[in-house]
């Protein structure tokens, strides 16, 4: 008589077996390759033009090196992100690759975990060589970084791409085809980068918003709370974004920052649990 | 055992499965037999969890919803068209497979050498034919050495020859207490592999028998074409009209219209007549 001896939903060893896949994919896939070295070579090359000489370098030269970086971060880490999650589940799909991974004895919990893992370090190694390549350039040219500051930007850049991840995996969650979670994950990427700020921008000019929901406007995009979060990294203070910023600085003042981060982190866990719902409850493989 | 009641299943409010109940039991080999969109893919799709459905399936008194992976550890599965990650080697595709099953990597090394593929362990997956694919695939559901082995038509990619020996493997394989469920609208395969076979129709198990009852249970009719030398042409004929066969000239030889069992039985009729056989071929 054959007996079937219950096992755990997620198993660490199945886990990890998944993630060094997808690890292993992302790394052989071109896609991964031409951002990994677009965003490490222009890291270096906005690094090197906002460190003119290492006479002129320091707090202030670290402030133009770090916005360039955070510009830079706002542009491609979600671009990154969203293409790579909105592939991961729909693309299995499309290929058929999803049933020979789950005809083994896994769960869907753990395939999806294992999934967002594997391509959550992907993406981590993508940031690191960007944040690399511009701390090899500022060490270089002597410029006195600010390491606490520069470590936290990089830090935040990871949540924004784990956030950014999550979101391309829900996208991707809700389609079998892959062209069409590509370019959904496009428009949502162009939504946050873009149209949002425009968005929010052009509503309060017409309709004369009142300052706190100009501020909880922009904060609700992941995208925007990445950039007021980092901008306080080195310069201390919002007001650069006039009366919006002067307001959060004022009503949230030492908490701010623990707001902002919230709002990432909010921005990682429900689009992704979303996704893991979606897929391990009602989605046919 | 595995016990599937009331097994229905529909895309988008259509049913491509109807309240499809049988029951296999250990050490018993099943055919899903029927015509393409039949539904055996979707009883087999139901069987692994892949599909949310309407109705029960047990696999040794566990409920497929909820212990779809326990059961999952019991099944070597090989699909109609396998798909595995085109980037991965040979080697590196059943090594993914052992890792996520936890089973010795020298267990591949063993399915390699019986499905004939050792000689391709480092080729990418991307790069090997229909048929090393689904010798691939039939290698990656060998692995756990599994006491249930679901082959959705095993021999679909294949050519005549590799057909022929994927099947005498496949013989190979019912031992035992296995279960062994194949999917396949091929005569011969499912008689030499099975001891019993459903029919599917339109979705609904609609006829059980034995492989054996099948073409005649089905109406199903073969056109045997049998070349003779020009001159046996009319003693074939003859031979072949005394034992009961609607015959005709056809070409170098003769065209008879034969139930799938009865093959044999018309070539036997022409042989006793002293007609020389020199080639023949089954028309469907």
């Amino acid at each position: 008589m054959t007996t079937i001896a219950a096992r755990p939903q997620v198993e660490a060893g199945i886990v990890i077996t998944i993630a060094r896949k997808e690890l292993r994919d992302a790394v052989r896939n071109k896609w991964f390759w031409l951002y990994a070295i677009a965003f490490a070579g222009l890291a270096g090359v906005l690094t090197t033009l906002a460190l003119p000489s290492a006479r002129v370098a320091g707090y202030g030269a670290f402030g133009r090196s770090a916005s360039s970086l955070i510009a830079l971060v706002q542009l491609i880490v979600p671009l990154m992100g969203l293409t790579l999650g909105a592939q991961a589940l729909a693309g299995q799909h499309e290929r058929g690759t999803i049933r020979f991974l789950m005809s083994h004895p896994i769960s869907r919990s753990e395939a999806f975990i294992g999934m967002y893992l594997g391509l959550v370090t992907a993406l981590s190694a993508t940031i690191a060589a960007g944040f690399g390549a511009a701390g090899v350039v500022t060490v270089m040219r002597g410029g006195a970084a600010d390491a606490a500051s520069f470590a936290r930007i990089a830090i935040l850049s990871w949540i924004l791409a784990a956030a950014m991840l999550g979101l391309g995996m829900l996208v991707s969650a809700f389609t079998n085809r892959s062209g069409v979670a590509s370019g959904s994950a496009l428009f949502v990427w162009l939504g946050l980068v873009f149209l949002g700020d425009l968005g929010v921008m052009g509503t309060a000019l017409a309709t004369n918003l009142p300052v706190n929901a100009l501020f909880f406007s922009a904060v609700a995009n992941p995208v925007e709370a990445f950039r007021l979060a980092t901008l306080t990294s080195f310069d201390g203070s919002l007001d650069v974004l006039g009366p919006a910023g002067s307001y959060a600085v004022n009503r949230f003042g030492g908490a701010l920052d623990a707001l902002l981060i919230s709002v990432l982190v909010i921005w990682v866990v429900i689009p992704v649990t979303i996704a893991w719902y979606r897929f391990v409850r009602s989605k046919d493989l | 055992m595995i016990r599937i009641q009331n097994l229905t299943k529909r895309y988008s409010g259509t049913p491509v499965l109807q309240d499809v109940s049988l029951q296999i039991d250990t050490g018993e080999s099943v055919a899903l037999w029927g015509p393409n969109g039949a539904g055996k893919t979707t009883v087999v799709l139901c069987l692994l969890g892949f599909l949310q459905f309407d109705g029960e399936i047990e696999v040794f008194g566990n409920d497929v919803r909820r212990s779809g992976k326990e059961i999952r550890s019991l099944i070597g599965y090989v699909p109609q068209q396998p798909s595995f990650y085109d980037d991965l080697t040979v080697a590196e595709t059943l090594g993914f497979s052992a890792d996520l099953r936890s089973i010795d990597t020298a267990r591949a090394e063993e399915v390699l050498a019986i499905v004939e593929l050792e000689e391709h362990r480092t080729k990418s997956v991307g790069a090997l034919s229909g048929g090393m694919r689904q010798r691939l695939g039939l290698a990656v559901a060998l692995l756990p050495d599994p006491p249930i082995l679901v082959l959705d038509e095993p021999t679909s990619n294949l050519d005549a020859a590799a057909r022929q020996a994927t099947v005498n493997l496949l013989e190979d394989l019912r031992s035992g207490d296995r279960i062994m469920i194949v999917t396949s609208h091929h005569l011969e395969e499912v008689s030499m592999l099975v001891d019993r076979v459903v029919v599917l129709d339109n979705g609904m198990a609609i006829d059980e028998c034995a492989p054996a009852e099948l073409g005649q249970r089905l109406g199903l009719r073969s056109w045997l074409h049998i070349l003779v030398d020009p001159e046996d042409v009319p003693n074939a004929i003859d031979a072949l009209a005394a034992a009961g066969f609607n015959a005709n000239r056809n070409g170098r030889g003769v065209l008879v219209d034969v139930a799938p069992s009865d093959k044999a039985v018309a070539v036997a009729a022409i042989s006793s007549a002293g007609v020389i056989i020199r080639d023949l071929e089954v028309w469907r």
